[in-house]
């Protein structure tokens, strides 16, 4: 299988509907088939052997994905924020590539072209898309937050997998439009553009996100879908304050990519109540969503008075058709309702590969998330951190989360991140950062008091430091890494 | 006229407009048919021939196809006046749940 059946498809069926929206230019279905073939006549012109992105969201992103999958090489998109040392270590890594930027010249073994240039007219490749078995879509970066990136791999089959099982071809109402915001080189950024494609709905990028701006081109454009980082989301939120936008058009919003708290999503059902919330968990390895918390559950948790029905606001919904999730305990024995455990997930779509390390799958195809957590007992899965990040005091594992949440509850307490810490008795102990609400004072003595009020002893934060921000990605990943690092860990 | 089909091939009617990409098939030979005639790959399309009329329905494009014990699945990648056939039982439409975009 390959992607470029997707476009070929939307191309045949509806070529004159506008398919991206950027600034003042649009994009049909049929003029993004012709600049995908323009790409892959490039690809195949240079000799490269993948296709790699490094520039802003724009119509070149959508065009080099497409155009990689015709000319048969994987799409690379690469994080422009990072420095030059880091982007450069990145372009190492994929010699042979023909590398899409306005902003760095090809090097060494890496051929350049602008983004103009790759958009610009020119011959096309003709003929089928190749169908090698296990071919390669997509090679992703990993955003390294807790070491080197790993490069992902992401099969045809896979994104394929994930979109004929999840989306409708031509679902989408024919004036549907999409705001993109989540930049090309996030898992997140793929499975726009493919969802979107397939639905038949409109994309209107959004290269640099700015909460004001976003409101505004949602009007502009009558946006009636988005898909927002929880970050995002949080800031349209603090900038509305109590004022409802004027977004009559905007009919369902998703959500995903990190931890959202509850209370913001409350708030967002508050101040747009007649949009569809939808809560979307997947990771670069699954090729986006497995899991759904939907616009029914969002209601049904809001309204409810049972303490497990209203809780579901804070789980990331059940896992879809395609896909099963399971919990196993650190030997890997299956747990059952409600015991926390690592997250298992198998389907199709789920790769779990990465370059130089092969496939993470087991026998049974199952994929180890590496994140924490556990299934209510109809099946919702309540996320508790990443693996990695859980703290080991003494033989004693310490979520953080649990402890988050309860100093998040505190009425001056803004944010908040709990590391581990070293201590000489224990190996590890509990840190705290925490970001108090502007003009607010509360002590550390105050907040361990609190915690020890409402968990153990073991959770009291023995480090508590009160830092201005915490420090986040641009896709609102919280760096914790960082944070253990200014914690002294 | 029974074939071994692979995950991936594309196919074509050749009795109506009808184009469908194999996603899943049994490791046995099938004798699949759009409209009542053999499928031919793709590429080796030709002119089309008359098509049966109990075999008239259609397909539509990004509908999938699969029998009632679904051990195969074709996706309709270009819509036609013939219904999908294998080893001469029509193919149903899969029903798949409404989901939310998450994207």
């Amino acid at each position: 299988m390959n992607l470029f059946t997707l476009l070929e498809m939307a191309a045949d069926a509806m070529g004159d509907r506008v398919t991206i929206s950027h600034g003042e230019h649009d994009l049909t279905y049929a003029e993004l088939l012709v600049a995908a073939r323009r790409a892959a006549a490039r690809v195949r012109a240079a000799g490269a052997t993948r296709l790699a992105y490094l520039a802003v969201n724009g119509p070149a992103a959508p065009v080099a994905l497409f155009g990689a999958a015709l000319a048969g090489v994987p799409y690379v998109p690469v994080n422009y924020r990072l420095t030059d040392t880091e982007i450069a270590a990145l372009l190492a890594r994929i010699p042979g590539a023909l590398l899409v930027s306005d902003t760095v010249a090809g090097a060494g073994a890496v051929a350049g072209i602008t983004p103009a240039e790759l958009l610009a007219a020119g011959a096309e490749l003709a003929g089928d898309a190749p169908d090698d078995e296990r071919g390669i879509a997509v090679e992703l970066f990993t955003s390294g937050t807790t070491g080197a990136p790993k490069a992902a791999i992401l099969r045809h089959d896979n994104l394929m997998s994930y979109i004929l099982g999840s989306v409708d071809f031509m679902g989408a109402e024919a004036d549907d439009a999409s705001i993109v915001t989540v930049p090309p080189y996030h898992v997140a950024g793929i499975s726009a553009v493919l969802s979107s494609v397939y639905a038949g709905r409109r994309m209107v990028q959004l290269p640099a996100f700015d909460p004001a701006d976003w409101l505004a081109l949602a009007a502009r454009h009558r946006i009636s879908n988005g898909f927002l980082v929880p970050t995002m989301l949080q800031r349209i939120v603090e900038h509305l304050g109590d004022t409802r936008p004027d977004l009559p058009a905007l009919r369902a919003l998703a959500y995903g990519g990190g931890r959202m708290p509850p209370a913001i999503v409350e708030r967002a059902m508050a101040l747009l109540p007649q949009v569809d919330f939808t809560n979307a968990y997947g990771l670069t390895e699954t090729s986006s969503t497995i899991a759904l918390l939907d616009p029914d559950d969002h209601r049904a948790a809001c309204a409810a008075s049972d303490p497990a029905l209203r809780a579901r606001l804070g789980s990331v919904g059940r896992a879809l058709p395609t896909v099963e999730i399971a919990i196993r305990d650190e030997a890997g024995v299956p747990l059952p309702a409600g015991a926390a455990g690592l997250v298992f997930v198998r389907g199709d779509q789920v790769a779990g590969e990465y370059h130089g390390l092969g496939s993470l799958l087991d026998g049974d195809g199952w994929f180890a998330t590496r994140d924490r957590g556990w299934l209510d007992d109809a099946g919702y899965l309540f996320l508790d951190g990443r693996a990695d990040d859980v703290i080991v005091r003494g033989g004693e594992n310490i979520s953080p989360g649990e402890i988050e949440a309860v100093l998040a509850e505190h009425p001056d307490v803004r944010d908040v991140a709990v590391v581990a810490v070293p201590d000489e008795q224990w190996g590890e102990g509990v840190g705290a950062a925490v970001v108090l609400c502007a003009g607010s004072a509360v002590s550390a003595e105050a907040l361990q008091a609190l915690v020890r009020a409402r968990l153990r002893s073991s959770r009291v934060p023995q480090l508590v430091r009160f830092v201005d921000a915490l420090p986040y990605n641009e896709t609102g990943k919280l760096l914790r890494r960082v944070v253990r690092e200014q914690l002294g860990g | 006229m029974s074939v071994q089909y692979k995950a991936g091939a594309k196919l074509v009617s050749t009795v109506c407009d009808g184009q469908i990409l194999v996603l899943r098939v049994p490791a046995v030979p099938v004798d699949l048919r759009i409209g009542g005639a053999p499928v031919v790959l793709a590429s080796a399309a030709g002119d089309k021939t008359a098509i049966d009329p109990a075999l008239s329905g259609g397909i539509q494009t990004g509908k999938r196809y699969t029998d009632e014990a679904e051990t195969m699945e074709f996706l309709c990648t270009k819509g036609g006046a013939g219904t999908i056939s294998v080893d001469g039982t029509a193919l149903g439409i899969k029903a798949a749940k409404a989901l939310p975009s998450s994207d």
